[in-house]
């Protein structure tokens, strides 16, 4: 019976992670998507960002409320999975409580363990309340309709039920210990399921014992499923926070990069010595695309960005044209070329891991040209994002597209830049004009 | 009155063997826009009155591409910039004061890459400096007891950091620095960035001058102190829709520190 369990438990830890190196493959296999861009710069810059961002949480504290409940979470999440160590060593050799040779340290571990899965408990007890009864308004915009709400709330409820399995199994192990039933020795301390075994007075030990079981169960089971769930959500930031903000932008916001493909044509036309008719240096495959239309056209960073937006919504809650009531919503920009990014990746699936072209493209089907015109590149949603994200990049590199590869911008920005290409002025004034302001009065 | 402004050129300077020491670059907005050219006026007086040895190029100073760039024309922005490193590079500037945030951006941030390198401070942190050098005294007499809140533009703000050297200029004045809800780097656009100046905003139920006026009116100005020849126009026309112009000025940080003095 014994083997049985534990082949069983194997036998679910190779299905559990077997399907989620699958899933890491195809994620990896995703971002490449992306165009090159080499973000390997300044690596002690890089590790610093990260372990203040993503680790430290520092772009959190701005909002103390949600900053707190993520820290239970987060603190959580991170702390409780030491206990997994044991958990998958017991399961697979059949043993109960392999730590419990620390003695006074076991005690305090599974003790602190507790408090956090507690408080684990609380924050999503609050979050829910937060999305489904209070209503906040950045979890309750039009792109969160359908699946992005169902989304966050079937994660609530697995944290839930995970840290319910644990409590519930300690509680069932403490009252076991208690009445010295069977293997169940001495071994932890229980501040928060005491509280719980109570309610097993009366119930015969034998089924108490099952409880223990199906709970311990439960909670790997449920762990399992949640690491494989992970991919389809917006839950990936546990993890990608990390590389995300490593390879974040470093430069000052207000820099965007100047596009290499166009420096070289422009110095080509600006060198009086160049020679137009001589060949290139080197053989030339397509012409490089001029901004992106599709998501193979941004770069893997933007994908990268894609995959590890959690849609919290603080960008879109501070985007001047969204309170306003305009279609851009930055948080939405992000959706739209995940979701792309992934119809993408179905397709590859379905052809060999080759993309064939399905008539639609990341701008206009997934992303239009009204939401990006709206943009005032203000960096508001840059500055808000808690994980680094940058929607203006990839509203920028669309635009470029729009206006370089289609001449689709609005007529008056049309002008405006005519004006500067004839006049050098946004406006139709005289360069030789320049200067009157000086004898003006 | 402006016939007192003492402007060199940078080819007058070159014809007379002199390298100024720092290049006021005044932009398009400061250039051609009447309400900005008053910006402009304000700046140099307060050089003059600081006897700063500076230059602008005059009629050969062209629009950075700021506009061009971000609305997506690489090739308008690179044209541009590629021209102007050149006359700068030329002339071999090595510092530029500039009074429009989104040049100061552009010249600081975007062209060292195309071979412009250059030291680049926006007039707030120049003023700034030359108070800290004592070049240049702030007496506040006649803004006592005003209110005035400072809107801080995006491209000088987030962008660049820049969130101090303004507001101490505006304290120097004796008045009441009023901060609204959202500033610093969780200041609201004006709504005129990233080309929005230059065409009409898409559909919605506000538009943004009027959402980022509401946020000035909420501290019951006296003035909207502004540091961009863009966002002034923004909120001027935003006083103007709350028909609140009788009331509440718009005026830039060197047309306050202008007008202390007198000038």
């Amino acid at each position: 019976m014994h083997y049985l369990a534990q082949a069983l438990f194997l036998l679910l830890l190779i299905v559990g992670f077997g399907f989620f190196i699958k899933n890491v493959k195809k994620l990896i296999r995703n971002i490449k998507l992306g165009r090159d861009i080499d973000r390997t710069d300044n690596p002690k810059a890089r590790w610093k960002n990260m372990i203040r961002v993503a680790l430290g949480q520092s772009k959190m504290v701005k909002r103390p409320i949600p900053a707190i409940l993520h820290i239970f979470v987060y603190v959580g999440f991170i702390i409780i999975n030491i206990e997994m160590l044991e958990i998958i060593i017991d399961g697979l050799f059949g043993t109960h409580r392999v730590f419990k040779f620390l003695g006074g340290g076991y005690d305090f571990l599974i003790g602190f363990f507790e408090i956090l899965a507690f408080l684990v408990v609380f924050g999503v007890v609050v979050f829910w309340i937060r999305r489904n009864i209070i209503k906040l308004k950045r979890f309750n915009q039009p792109e969160m309709d359908g699946w992005p709400k169902k989304d966050a709330n079937t994660i609530i409820y697995i944290e839930t039920i995970l840290m319910c399995f644990f409590l519930v199994m300690n509680a069932a192990d403490y009252y076991l210990q208690s009445q010295g039933y069977s293997h169940y020795v001495l071994a932890g301390s229980f501040p928060v399921s005491n509280l719980i075994s109570p309610i097993f007075n009366g119930l015969n030990l034998e089924t108490v014992a099952l409880i223990e079981r199906i709970c311990w169960w439960g909670h790997i089971i449920g762990v399992m499923f949640f690491m494989n769930y992970l991919y389809y959500s917006k839950h990936l930031h546990i993890f990608l926070a990390f590389p995300n903000t490593y390879y974040a932008d470093l430069n000052p916001q207000g820099q965007f990069d100047n596009l290499e493909s166009v420096t070289k044509e422009v110095q080509l036309m600006m060198d009086p010595n160049a020679d137009p008719f001589a060949a290139p240096a080197e053989p030339q495959g397509e012409p490089e695309k001029f901004g992106a239309q599709d998501v193979m056209d941004l770069n893997w960073v933007q994908l990268l960005n894609a995959y590890s937006c959690t849609e919290c919504g603080r960008c879109t809650s501070a985007c001047p044209q969204n309170i306003t009531g305009k279609a851009l919503s930055p948080r939405k920009i992000m959706m739209s070329t995940r979701d792309r990014l992934e119809d993408v990746s179905k397709i590859m699936d379905a052809n060999g891991g080759k993309f064939v072209d399905d008539g639609k493209t990341l701008l206009n089907d997934y992303i239009t040209a009204e939401e990006l015109w709206a943009c005032n590149t203000c960096n508001a949603c840059v500055e808000e994002c808690p994980i680094e994200i940058s929607p203006l990049s990839i509203i920028m590199d669309m635009r470029r597209y729009l206006v370089m590869e289609q001449s689709a911008a609005p007529v008056e920005l049309n002008n405006m830049m005519q004006n500067i290409e004839n006049n050098g002025a946004p406006w139709q004034y005289n360069q030789m004009d320049r200067l009157n302001w000086k004898d003006e009065n | 009155m402006s016939a007192n402004l003492v402007v060199p050129t940078m080819a007058e300077m070159m014809a007379r063997g002199e390298q100024p020491d720092v290049l006021f670059w005044v932009g398009c907005s400061g250039s051609f826009d009447d309400r900005a050219k008053r910006i402009t006026k304000a700046f140099v007086k307060l050089l003059n009155k600081a006897n700063v040895s500076f230059a602008v190029l005059g009629t050969e100073e062209s629009c950075t591409g700021d506009p061009a760039k971000r609305a997506g024309n690489e090739f308008a922005f690179q044209m541009q910039a590629m021209m102007n490193i050149e006359v700068l590079n030329g002339y071999e500037i090595k510092k530029i004061v500039t009074a429009c945030p989104h040049c100061f951006n552009t010249l600081k941030n975007e062209y060292p890459e195309l071979g412009g390198k250059y030291e680049v401070v926006h007039h707030t942190q120049f003023l700034k400096s030359l108070l800290d050098e004592g070049k240049l005294r702030i007496e506040g007499g006649q803004f006592k007891g005003k209110r005035i809140t400072y809107h801080d533009p995006c491209y000088l703000g987030r962008a660049n950091q820049v969130y101090e050297a303004p507001r101490q200029l505006i304290e120097k004045l004796d008045a009441e620095l009023v901060e609204m809800k959202r500033s610093r780097k969780n200041g609201l656009c004006c709504g005129a960035g990233g080309a929005q100046m230059f065409k009409e905003p898409e559909k919605g139920n506000k538009d943004v001058n009027v959402e980022r006026t509401d946020d000035a009116m909420e501290t019951q100005p006296d003035i909207i102190a502004a540091a961009c020849p863009f966002c002034n126009t923004m909120l001027t026309d935003g006083v103007k829709f709350k028909e609140k112009e009788g009331e509440v000025k718009v005026l830039d940080v060197a047309e306050l520190i202008a007008n202390a003095e007198d000038l």
